[in-house]
């Protein structure tokens, strides 16, 4: 079945055709073929790289390399011969974008399988998950490394550093982010204002996150005096990256109730607030719940405010308006890029990668509570 | 959902406070829970004192001042003690807008600093008292080399990245019966900002002469080197990479061999007792400050077992303040740093060479001058 | 406060057939609509000031050294020569982060939408959005001491056989250069291409896509006419928006490059990016070196802020976003 004469849809002008979204498609027959013959070329593309690297001793990512491209061709050898050109093109094309995908996935193995097997001998030790560093210094850590004394100090002062933050951070972004949806959605009839508002949003969107950091500093600055580093600032930085995300998980939420809802609720009399307040949040509830726990789990993992803005304390602070507070993102860091004792990097390199452990189950386990969420209390609307 | 909303954020606090409750801020042991008492019974713990020294500044001191802070509550146990290592500059900052009383500096005030600083000390400004000696090592990586002498023009050909080869014969010629392979030399320098990096490159611009055409300045000069953030970086990268060279604070080094380097025709291995040589070699700088002991590092010295790159790290306090209170605080916590168990903590858990005998003395009448009340 | 409008029909009373016009106007003023419409309406207001904010007060702690003696600016030639080379390294990483992550994400787009089944496709939208989760310092780390290394004899292979090219002119031996950290933030940024053009992918005309089959066009020559062109604007507009979250990741390059002064060659150390110089140098700034980082980061905040409106602007030409009804 080739293409014999080209159809454009309801356009009705003859020949010479207009150049429509067909153009391109060359006129050679096409012939069926079977998927067979492609699993056959992938087993000896596999069998070839596997050979390759064991026996051959070559490096494992060059010999994957070098069996995706002798798929790929041999694909589109076999499929040339059997089916015609057209053919092959399309089976080469579906090997790509095939291989996209697995390319995609191997970075994201290889984070999971080096943070789960780094983390794991240390994020779950009671000391870890109790202990904070104040008063740990290098030999403590030598001694661990030298003598094998257990090893001292751990990140539960970034642990409660990162909720208290956080915590913070969603008090302030979430009233003013589902305010400013409900204005969009509620209140603006699409006026000047609300377009300006919309774009800034966007805008805000796009505001790198150090950024975010250096205004809460600067604010912080001209506030409090140059310098002063607390959690709330860190709040306040990671508000900036927050309300953006808010504001637009929201305002879909809330332009997905029905009208009729709203409609009904105000043929009954109803008040407009009582309305929004009564009907169209408790509708979008679920929406609305499982937006923020995304929007938390996108500022939780934040390092470089909370470097900026908050610093880095060794003890435990609960004060979030009084000195730096530490948080398990800027713990990761610190401990990776400058350990205890330098000479004997090992337990420092633990727990960094614990700390980090924590931070990705923490990001999954939001993520998955975000969709936990929107699927067990959505709204019988029929979106 | 007007349930839900402040439920997510509430939960997370409550979580927090609940997680408050059950930690464990005091892993070491050092801080005896909220009463401490006096472990440490000495002349300095008497007479008894309270309140709080809020101090500031250099990030090298940070882990001695962690130790100190810990050693001198066994001293003072009243006394609440907080170090914010932000770093030299701002702790100076600290000093001149009397932010903290007294603060942690590698380098010493320059002159218009001294100036401002008068506004919060007084006219007698500020004093230093150096109190962290820390040697800072060349570690290099050549399998097989165990024992590597270097000149200071050939250290400073080498960092400048004019000998490429660890064979070159201006290597070979100093270094008699070592087996030097043609490996590349990899220079890694700090990517920071560093005091580290400030008094290796002073060290170099003092010593290198015509070798060594660059300025002083806390960043490196020489472009197209290896760089790697902070000492751990640094260090990192030296270990893993065959041919490199560095120079790192000398607590860092752990297991890479060191170079030896040349003083007046010698050559001299680092030692915590041949850091503290070089400092007590140098001569203080004329701040206008009786007793100030801001010191020029003689970095050219060649006097026999000294190792003259150190950096040298200064506490800085008023001559005199307002409040009879603070100037006892200071004065006694300064006493503990110098002390002989305060510097012993330090070397214990930073590796920074304890101050010397003489310098002690030195320092002990420069704290004496400071005037309260 | 002026969203109510003139015309105020009696409300409650008379449940009238709802009119064309939005039915929600036109309430009479009750303290409760004033309070609620008050609050939100100053939210709105409120992000307005937070984004003058972080302009002005950037600007203001930026000042310093914008006037300051060029001699005392680090790099001792004034604040342009100092932040050039920033700039120049910034993009660099940038658009080489672009250029890798965007045929791939296509890939994985089209995958998810016009290969795996639908059920899959889902899941892994899951995983791809997982990968956009995971925080950068992970990231960094990741590629510290994971990728790094082992992009070490890719880089000499290259120098060895295409040293010739200024971009590959020397091999870095710890693999910690421009050339790894934009393959991380090409990782970094692949989600977000991807969410983009899947969206717009599937909202191809159906028509289109099943008149291309009828006409017997293979299913690749199907993507190539019918969902290519429609979803180009699309691709192209979330390749501009992963060129913006490219230019301000921090984390990821401030832990893996081994920052230097500007080179051309990718593969060896140097170059830096602006938010890894103001990461790295930060916590012990002070003084005219604070305002000097600060200063750098309003720079990294204007050209962010016209990348991502050349973005939104494509992706908004294409899709406009579907209201209720």
């Amino acid at each position: 079945m080739a293409i014999q004469t080209q159809h454009t849809g309801s356009d009705v002008t003859p020949p010479p055709r207009k150049r429509g979204p067909m153009e391109g498609i060359e006129l050679s027959t096409v012939r069926p073929a079977g998927d067979r013959i492609g699993y056959a070329v992938l087993l000896g593309a596999l069998a070839l790289a596997a050979t390759l690297w064991l026996a051959g001793g070559l490096n494992v990512v060059l010999a994957a390399v070098v069996g995706f491209l002798v798929y790929l061709a041999g694909v589109y050898t076999a499929y040339r011969v059997v089916g015609g050109r057209r053919v092959a093109t399309d089976h080469v094309m579906r090997g790509l974008v095939y291989g996209a995908f697995i390319l995609a996935v191997l970075p994201l193995v290889s984070l999971l399988w080096t943070v789960v097997g780094q983390g794991i001998p240390r994020a779950f030790h009671p000391d870890f998950l109790l202990q904070t560093m104040n008063g740990v210094t290098g030999v403590q850590d030598e001694a661990t490394m030298q003598e094998g004394a257990p090893m001292v100090g751990g990140a539960y002062h970034a642990v409660v550093g990162t909720l208290v933050i956080t915590g913070i951070a969603t008090v302030l972004s979430v009233p003013i982010g589902l305010f400013t949806a409900i204005y969009l959605v509620e209140y603006s009839n699409k006026n000047a204002l609300s377009h300006v508002i919309r774009f800034l949003v966007d805008v805000m969107t796009g505001i790198p996150s150090i950024v975010a950091g250096l205004f809460a500093f600067a604010l912080w600055a001209m506030v409090f005096g140059i310098g002063t580093k607390d959690a709330l600032a860190g709040a306040v930085a990671l508000s900036v990256l927050m309300i953006p995300t808010v504001v637009r998980s929201s305002e879909e939420m809330l332009r997905i109730v029905p009208n009729d809802l709203r409609e009904a609720s105000l043929a009954l009399g109803v008040p407009k607030w009582r309305t929004v307040a009564k009907v169209v949040l408790p509708t979008a509830a679920s929406g609305l719940a499982s937006g923020v726990t995304l929007a938390i789990a996108r500022v939780i993992g934040e390092t470089a405010p909370l470097l900026v803005a908050v610093g880095y304390a060794r003890g435990l602070n609960l004060n979030p308006v009084e000195g730096p507070m530490n948080s398990l993102a800027v713990y990761a860091y610190y401990m990776f890029t400058r350990p205890l004792n330098p000479g004997f990097r090992d337990p420092s390199l633990e727990r960094a990668w614990a700390a980090a452990l924590l931070l990705v189950l923490l990001v999954v386990a939001l993520n998955l509570t975000a969709r936990l969420i929107a699927k067990l209390f959505a709204p019988k609307t029929g979106r | 959902m007007k349930v839900l909303r402040p439920g997510a954020a509430g939960m997370l606090l409550v979580a927090a406070l609940a997680l408050a409750a059950c930690g464990d801020d005091n892993p070491t042991g050092a801080f005896e829970g909220d009463d401490y008492e006096v472990t440490d019974a000495g002349p300095l713990a008497d007479p008894q004192l309270s309140g709080t020294l809020s101090a500031s500044g250099s990030s090298a001191q940070e882990s001695a001042q962690t130790a100190w802070i810990a050693g001198y509550r066994g001293v003072q146990p009243d006394v609440r003690l907080i170090y914010d290592a932000i770093g030299s500059g701002g702790g100076r900052e600290n000093l001149i807008s009397g932010a903290s009383p007294v603060v942690g500096s590698d380098a010493y005030l320059d002159e218009e600093e001294r100036e401002r600083v008068t506004d919060v000390c007084g006219d007698g400004g500020a004093l230093h008292v150096p109190v962290y000696i820390a040697p800072i090592a060349i570690p290099y990586n050549l399998p097989g080399v165990e024992q590597l002498n270097l000149s200071p023009e050939v250290l400073a050909r080498v960092f400048s990245r004019e000998i490429e080869t660890w064979d070159d014969p201006a290597i070979a010629e100093i270094n008699p019966g070592a087996d030097l392979p043609s490996t590349e030399i990899t220079v890694v320098n700090r990517s920071d900002d560093s005091g580290t990096t400030e008094n290796f490159l002073e060290y170099l611009h003092v010593v290198g002469g015509d070798a060594w055409p660059y300025e002083p300045d806390a960043a490196w000069p020489v472009a197209g080197g290896e760089s790697a953030a902070q000492t751990t970086g640094v260090m990192q990268v030296t270990g893993s990479t065959v041919g490199a060279i560095t120079y790192t604070d000398a607590s860092a080094v752990g297991t890479l061999p060191t170079a030896a380097v040349g003083v007046g025709g010698d050559f001299v291995d680092y030692t915590p007792e041949a850091a503290a040589a070089v400092v007590d070699a140098s001569t203080p700088v004329d701040t206008g400050v009786e007793g100030d002991l801001a010191l020029e590092l003689a970095r050219d010295t060649t006097e026999e077992g000294t190792y003259p790159i150190v950096l040298v790290s200064y506490l800085i306090a008023c001559s005199a303040y307002d409040d009879a209170q603070t100037a006892d605080l200071v004065t006694n916590y300064l006493r503990y740093v110098i002390s002989e168990q305060g510097q012993q903590a330090a070397a214990d858990a930073a590796g920074s060479a304890p101050i010397s005998q003489t310098l002690r003395e030195a320092a002990t009448t420069t704290i004496d001058s400071i005037q309260g009340g | 406060m002026s969203t109510t409008p003139p015309s105020a029909r009696t409300p409650a009373a008379v449940p009238a057939p709802a009119p064309d016009r939005s039915p929600r106007r036109g309430q009479v003023r009750r303290p409760g609509d004033l309070v609620f419409s008050g609050a939100s309406l100053a939210s709105g207001l409120l992000i307005m000031a937070i984004l003058a904010g972080v302009a002005t007060f950037l600007l203001v702690q930026s000042l310093p050294v914008l006037t300051a003696d060029p001699g005392e600016v680090t790099g001792e030639a004034g604040f342009a020569a100092y932040v050039l080379p920033l700039i120049v390294g910034t993009v660099l990483a940038s658009v080489l982060a672009m250029a890798m992550a965007t045929p791939v994400a296509v890939g994985i787009a089209l995958f998810v939408s016009h290969y795996a089944p639908r059920r899959l496709g889902a899941s892994i939208g899951f995983v791809i959005d997982l990968l956009a989760a995971v925080p950068s310092v992970v990231f960094g780390m990741w590629g510290w001491q994971v990728l790094a290394p082992r992009l070490v004899p890719a880089f000499a292979w290259l120098e060895a056989n295409l040293g010739w090219v200024p971009l590959f002119a020397e091999g870095s031996n710890t693999g910690r250069t421009i050339a790894t950290a934009s393959l991380v933030l090409a990782v970094m940024i692949l989600p977000i291409i991807t969410a983009v053009s899947r969206e717009v992918f599937l909202q191809t005309p159906r028509l289109h896509e099943e008149a291309a089959l009828a006409l017997g066009a293979t299913k690749w020559e199907m993507i190539r006419t019918a969902v290519l062109p429609f979803g180009k604007p699309g691709v192209i507009g979330g390749t501009m928006l992963g060129l913006g979250r490219a230019l301000g990741e921090t984390m990821a390059v401030a832990i893996i490059l081994s920052t230097g002064g500007f080179t051309w060659n990718i593969i060896g150390p140097g170059n830096s990016t602006i938010p890894a110089e103001i990461a790295l140098n930060f916590p012990e700034a002070a003084g005219l070196r604070l305002s000097e980082l600060i200063a750098a980061g309003l720079v990294l905040f204007v050209i962010t802020l016209v990348v991502n409106l050349v973005a939104r602007y494509i992706v908004e030409k294409r899709s406009e976003f579907s209201g209720a009804n």
